[in-house]
């Protein structure tokens, strides 16, 4: 994998498989090799379900034992707006990486159709999202740390109406900031495998013939994406 | 993805890809918008619902499962599968117990026990507060 951009240049072309320079030798043909790589990127996205299926496992049990704490605590997940009490940094997160899958699957398909300019611009546009989202989660938490509503024992939230049935709150944060954080972390390492696609993608490595790593990448981030659309209501909207 | 002559030619375009994302940002205000009412218990299924909707539309269109081959969506769907066994298990043990912290967590404030849903007698009482932390040091000083 470590071919240099003159090789690929040099080797272009349809059906090219015995010369294909991204053809590893124990593979029959480009397209085997495709699809193994991507098998074994679904393997990996059935592990990271599993992974945060245990994580909202976690959260419901915590959930049925404390079912008043759970809902009071998750008001201080919304903000005012016009006198009602809505998720905003929330909803604006959920349509920022709604996009932001969009503007992925645009650069995936760029890619598989030779276009070599829109596939960068595509790229960069979901690193850009990328970063706005993690903005708003920094400003969210932010708010949190300055309000002492922090997981465990750290909570130190002094409000009269939060401060009776402490354990409930503490134990909503822990989950709040492990599951959120955990899916920031997955940001974080979306934006880092994106730019390296986007690097890549501009010295011309990819086309029609090879854009395996632009695939699993973008299935990576629809999982990132996947995950917020459960935790999202789960947390800004339960009642 | 037979030959390499059409390499997309089972692949989704803009057209779809963008008519996808319509349909899921539709979704995210219908399931904001549901969360403002109030149907009881019905709002965390009517929620997820809604989530596992999107879900499916991402999986389906983003990330190829329609045009794939049904090796990928096996593998997905059992994902889904086996984290619906552990789901299910985990919601019979919840319903059939009384009380599943550890006798040794520390007891806290007015927590709130849940009822126990399949045997109303049994849910176990409120919990009683913390004892005075200074009442027992004295007691073994007097030992």
């Amino acid at each position: 994998m470590s071919t240099t951009t003159t090789d690929v240049q040099s080797h272009g072309g349809h059906g090219d498989h015995e010369h294909n320079p991204y053809h590893q030798h124990h593979f029959t043909t480009m397209e085997q090799q495709f699809d193994t790589s991507k098998l074994g990127m679904w393997l990996f996205i059935v592990t990271e379900i599993l992974l945060f299926g245990g994580l909202f496992v976690g959260f419901g049990l915590m959930q049925h034992q404390y079912p008043r704490e759970f809902i009071e605590a998750h008001e201080h997940l919304k903000q005012v707006i016009g006198g009602h009490l809505m998720p905003l940094y929330g909803s604006v997160n959920t349509i920022v990486l709604l996009i932001s899958s969009w503007t992925m699957v645009m650069g995936v398909n760029a890619a598989q159709t030779n276009q070599q300019k829109k596939t960068v611009r595509f790229l960069v546009l979901t690193i850009i999202l990328a970063c706005v989202f993690l903005v708003i989660k920094y400003v969210e938490y932010s708010h949190k740390f300055h309000d002492g509503l922090l997981p465990g024992i750290f909570y130190a939230h002094q409000s009269e109406d939060l401060i009776k049935g402490t354990h409930g709150y503490a134990t909503f944060f822990a989950f709040y900031f492990m599951m959120t954080g955990l899916h920031g972390i997955h940001v974080i390492v979306g934006i880092v495998l994106l730019s390296w696609l986007a690097i890549r993608a501009k010295r011309g490595d990819f086309n029609s013939d090879y854009y395996t790593p632009i695939d699993l990448v973008g299935l990576y981030w629809h999982v990132v994406d996947m995950i917020w659309i459960y935790l999202f209501p789960l947390y800004y909207l339960i009642s | 993805m037979s030959t390499h002559t059409e390499p997309h030619a089972h692949h989704g375009g803009p057209k779809i890809y963008t008519a996808n994302l319509f349909a899921l940002l539709f979704l995210t205000i219908v399931t904001i918008a549901a969360a403002s009412f109030n149907f009881g218990s019905a709002n965390v299924v009517i929620a997820l619902a809604i989530a596992s909707v999107k879900a499916t539309l991402v999986a389906l269109f983003f990330m190829h499962l329609v045009w794939d081959k049904p090796v990928n969506a096996i593998i997905a769907i059992a994902g889904f599968l086996f984290l619906g066994i552990f789901l299910m298990f985990d919601f019979l043990d919840v319903t059939s117990r009384v009380n599943y912290l550890p006798n040794n967590m520390p007891q806290m404030q007015n927590a709130t026990p849940a009822p126990d849903t399949m045997n109303p007698l049994r849910t176990a009482p409120p919990r009683p507060l913390d004892p005075a932390p200074a009442a027992p040091a004295v007691q073994e000083e007097h030992k």
